[in-house]
């Protein structure tokens, strides 16, 4: 999809790979045939260079054809280089610049709260997006709200565009940061399937909004693009991207890794 | 003029206003960020509850809290003074309300240098500039308390976002009942023939003092309240700019950006004409009186009548 566009983000897209499809393939109560059922759960993508992760899931749980994904950002195609909420079935927020989709998700939350809705809501973040203030001012608001509808997902990857967040302006200890603000906090490993559910499924109940930080790799999957900052927001080519997809669907291609892994 | 009436500020009306749309619809919510006190949304507060969330000291977060009640459904008010609803918080703005055309409503109270002693940090003269930039966004700034209370109501139906920007002084009346609405937002309230005065906010009765004493000296002035200046009623501006052939523009804004680009704007497309642009002359503000700061930057009555005086003799 990335490729075919020919810009985009496939690292961040790749870490988040494994909680988005926990979400849309398991967790979430969604309808692609009604995609705003009020009785539904939400999925806000706040750090929304990573579109592509979520239009596959879209793509792949039936809001629009799987076709569409390769006419990412070509003029007259819904599918926009970050989420438009009017343009494309089941995007819930229009997200772009950083920090706006915690605040967001909780202005979403006191709506449900004020007309009883059941949906719970599910936010999916960057670590380095969380040096955005903004970021600070709706972990203390939502707390403040007593949340309980509300999780955060940190997709810790400790990468951002110029480096390692850690060089460039280290965000952590995440956890403890969020459980000072009041949430309900687990770190867990992003890239193991058993804990993002469970991680998931519990930050439904707890007392008030839940923040699971989950350690991720940057790329994953893809033994090039793994933890490598450069692979931030630059298209594969096409030789590069089949091999990326060989190599995510478990065929290992050890001599074109070594190849262009060095 | 309706000058039995003592004059109120333009805020007042706002919070009157909003306590009545609460009153009549349930989705109605409000916002604000620590100023609900000075931008009168705490008397929905009071009221309502359950209906209205103070976020504190960020604005930020108190905009895209807004952005996701109405994308929840709910028909939010966000208020706090204009420097912060528009600056501090234009990012916010532009990518989670104005790109998705949602329904929030901003509604900013301390705009221009009428809020006087605070001096330039809280005294927005870009706000009007900002918000006009921004597509789909509609920009209103009332005459008077009136007029206000009128925008308000009104505003409810809105399918978009809207700016509304009232300000901190009491302001006589110029509406003697609250108006059905603001129309298109071009309210000729004198004509004339010889000079268009296109004034908005707390310079709209300045305008209509101004015409009165250019009568005197032979100068029919057209005073024009332009409460919406986005979208312009551009069928307006230039039909009074065809038939008078020049203008003035007052605004308590800056020059560049607010209703005089707005009105040279249609001229220069429709009618070109020679305007004189009087409003803060690309500086910012500084402390003193209200009164005394209108004085210092040029935005009395006497001002505009020398202007239009200037104007007809350099022809």
């Amino acid at each position: 999809m990335v490729t075919a566009a020919g810009s985009g983000h496939p690292g961040g897209s790749l870490s988040a790979t494994d909680i988005v499809a926990a979400l849309y393939f398991q967790v979430l109560k969604h309808n692609p045939a009604d995609p705003k059922w009020p009785g539904r759960d939400r999925f806000i993508l706040s750090k929304g260079h990573c579109a592509p992760v979520l239009y596959a899931a879209l793509a792949r749980s039936g809001y629009f054809p799987v076709e569409d994904l390769l006419n990412l950002r070509k003029i007259d195609c819904h599918l926009q280089g970050h989420p438009d909420m009017h343009k494309t079935p089941g995007v819930e927020i229009s997200s772009g610049s950083l920090g706006q989709g915690l605040s967001v998700s909780i202005g979403m939350a006191l709506a449900m709260r004020l007309d009883n809705l059941p949906g719970h809501i599910f936010t999916l973040m960057g670590d380095g997006e969380s040096q955005e203030g903004e970021v600070w001012e709706a972990a203390m608001a939502a707390s403040h709200y007593k949340l309980n509808n509300l999780t955060a997902i940190i997709d810790a990857n400790g990468l951002q565009i110029d480096g390692f967040t850690n060089d460039i302006m280290n965000v952590e200890p995440l956890p403890e940061k969020f459980a000072a603000f009041g949430w309900s906090t687990l770190a867990i490993d992003g890239n193991n399937m058993e804990q993002v559910l469970d991680a998931l499924e519990r930050s439904r109940t707890s007392a008030g909004p839940a923040a699971i930080i989950a350690r991720t790799v940057k790329g994953k999957g893809v033994s090039f693009m793994e933890n490598n900052a450069g692979w931030h927001g630059k298209a594969p080519k096409a030789a590069e991207a089949e091999q990326a997809l060989a190599e995510l669907a478990g065929e290992e291609i050890q001599e074109s890794r070594e190849k262009v892994g060095s | 003029m309706a000058a039995e009436l003592k004059p109120r500020a333009t805020r007042d009306a706002y919070g009157e206003a909003l306590l009545e749309l609460g009153a009549r619809h349930p989705d109605v919510v409000a916002l604000d960020a620590d100023l609900s006190g000075s931008t009168k949304s705490g008397k929905f507060a009071a009221a309502y509850p359950q209906r209205f969330f103070n976020a504190g000291v960020a604005e930020a977060n108190m905009m895209n809290m807004a952005a996701g009640l109405a994308i929840g459904g709910k028909i939010p008010y966000a208020s706090t003074f204009a420097v912060f609803a528009t600056g501090r918080a234009f990012d916010q703005v532009r990518q989670s309300i104005a790109q998705p055309r949602l329904p929030v409503r901003i509604c900013a109270s301390h705009g221009g240098l009428t809020v006087g002693e605070d001096g330039c940090t809280h005294q927005s003269i870009e706000d009007i500039g900002l918000m006009r930039m921004l597509p789909n966004m509609r920009v209103v700034v009332p005459a008077d308390f009136n007029q206000t209370y009128a925008a308000v109501i009104e505003s409810y139906n809105l399918p978009g976002p809207m700016y509304l920007r009232t300000g901190r002084p009491s302001v006589p009346f110029l509406y003697e009942k609250v108006p059905e609405g603001i129309g298109n937002g071009c309210d000729i309230l004198k004509e004339g023939s010889d000079i268009s005065i296109f004034a908005c906010g707390i310079m709209v009765a300045k305008a209509l003092e101004a015409a009165r004493l250019l009568e005197k000296r032979d100068i029919d002035a057209e005073v024009v309240n332009v409460s919406i200046i986005k979208p312009i009623d551009a069928d307006t501006v230039a039909g009074s700019l065809s038939k008078t052939g020049r203008a003035i523009t007052a605004e308590e804004h800056s020059i560049i950006g607010g209703l005089g680009n707005a009105v040279a704007e249609v001229a220069a497309e429709q009618c070109p004409v020679r305007i004189g642009r009087l409003g803060i002359k690309d500086t910012f503000g500084k402390s003193g009186h209200p009164d005394q700061l209108l004085e210092e930057f040029h935005l009395t009555v006497a001002d505009l009548v020398s202007l239009a005086l200037d104007m007809q003799k350099s022809e």
